[in-house]
């Protein structure tokens, strides 16, 4: 079989809706979108933890201590499941950890920005996750089954992100009008930033066509935007908060919120490494793999040490 | 599953999860560790952190050995044409219970 018709029956996998497994025959770009797109969305995960972390030791309470601390690790849970799926693609982990910390690894553009208030605890988890489940509700749905398979354990979890998140913004924009400005607060921040996280406007997005094509993703960045913003927007009134957004009206033909203009031109600049926190963030993960190095290596020492006790033994 | 090269990262193991007693080990993902006793270890942090598991199996990956996509066709073939081996092949007179 030539090339081309290798892709023609690809393509009629494809849309004969059956999963793509590691090991099968896949057209090269196929490879190289996922490997772009699976090794992105672990590295978001990985650093994703960093402005939450910031939050763990001056959690209010003891409850809210333990509630953040697990989602914090599970948010290292699934970067760890995510670098496993993109490994069957045929990259090595340690290859994708040195594009991370070279710098030359792109990932989710919202985590550059800093969590001011433990406010901002609450808008990560009700508007960065409850954003992010519907895009991995989307992605579990695609072809690769690897993937696929890693996006249904993760929207499991997530849920439970996504609650505590709206627990927290609900609790404090019921509290002292301090509180409520508090989570107003994180609000206005948090909006955009969530809004824009799914990715440019349908019109803008140089990679969708394959990706739809191939199943890769089964629904448009601007679909994927509308189901989020349809869903949050109650959410926010049902708290008493205002969405910040003098635009936004709720159109009763389509029955969806419509949204104002997006400022593309600030998710390009984060994206392009000139956040609040590009830096920080980057050089965190850097100094967290350069202290955990001696741990990597008595690890490594110990498993040689008791291979070759084995050998002696036997 | 990539080439198995011991970097930093050690080695990739495949985790087989049993969610509850009586049923069998499934496929839940990988894991790196420079050994085996890690790498339970770490499949119990990453793959069951919400008692999704009575029992966990790590194998090194490079010793699965598994079927390709361009054997499947004449591995499988076999079977299909051996309908015999179904319990619908057979025809049964009516009002014959427990067949």
């Amino acid at each position: 079989m030539d090339t081309a018709e290798r892709e023609k029956k690809f393509q009629e996998k494809i849309d004969s809706g059956l999963k793509v497994e590691a090991k099968e025959w896949m057209p090269e770009n196929y490879r190289k979108q996922l490997t772009r797109m699976i090794s992105q969305h672990a590295h978001s995960e990985i650093v994703g933890m960093l402005p939450e972390g910031n939050w763990i030791t001056r959690a209010p309470s003891l409850r809210r201590k333990a509630v953040l601390l697990a989602k914090v690790q599970d948010e290292a849970g699934h970067g760890l499941y995510l670098y496993s799926a993109a490994e069957t693609l045929g990259i090595d982990r340690k290859t994708m950890i040195d594009q991370l910390l070279s710098g030359r690894a792109k990932y989710s553009s919202i985590f550059n920005y800093p969590t001011l208030s433990w406010a901002d605890i609450g808008a990560i988890g009700w508007l960065v996750d409850g954003a992010a489940i519907v895009n991995q509700t989307m992605l579990a749905r695609g072809s690769y089954g690897p993937y696929s398979r890693a996006m249904v354990r993760i929207c499991k979890e997530e849920s439970f992100h996504n609650r505590q998140g709206y627990e927290i913004m609900y609790h404090l924009a019921n509290g002292t009008p301090e509180q409520k400005a508090m989570a107003q607060d994180a609000l206005n921040r948090w909006w955009w930033p969530s809004i824009q996280m799914l990715g440019p406007s349908d019109a803008q997005s140089k990679n969708s066509e394959e990706t739809m094509r191939w199943k890769i993703k089964v629904e448009s960045n601007d679909t994927v935007r509308q189901r989020f913003i349809d869903r949050t927007v109650p959410q926010a009134h049902a708290a008493g908060l205002t969405i910040p957004d003098p635009d936004l009206k709720f159109n009763e033909e389509t029955g969806h919120w419509e949204i104002g203009e997006i400022e593309w031109t600030e998710f390009y600049r984060v994206i392009k490494g000139h956040g609040p926190c590009n830096r920080k963030r980057l050089k965190a993960r850097q100094e967290a793999e350069r202290e955990g190095r001696w741990v990597r290596e008595a690890a490594a020492a110990y498993a040689a040490k008791q291979r070759a006790r084995a050998v002696q033994a036997a | 599953m990539s080439d198995n090269t011991e970097n930093d990262q050690g080695k990739l193991w495949e985790v087989f999860i049993q969610s509850k007693p009586g049923i069998p080990h499934k496929h839940a993902g990988s894991v790196h560790a420079h050994d085996a006793e890690m790498a339970l270890a770490g499949a119990r942090d990453v793959y069951t952190r919400r008692r999704e598991g009575t029992s966990i199996w790590v194998v090194p990956s490079e010793m699965i050995t598994a079927t390709t996509e361009q054997d499947a066709d004449s591995f499988f073939d076999p079977a299909d044409d051996k309908a015999y081996r179904h319990p619908t092949f057979y025809t049964i007179p009516e009002g014959v219970k427990y067949l």
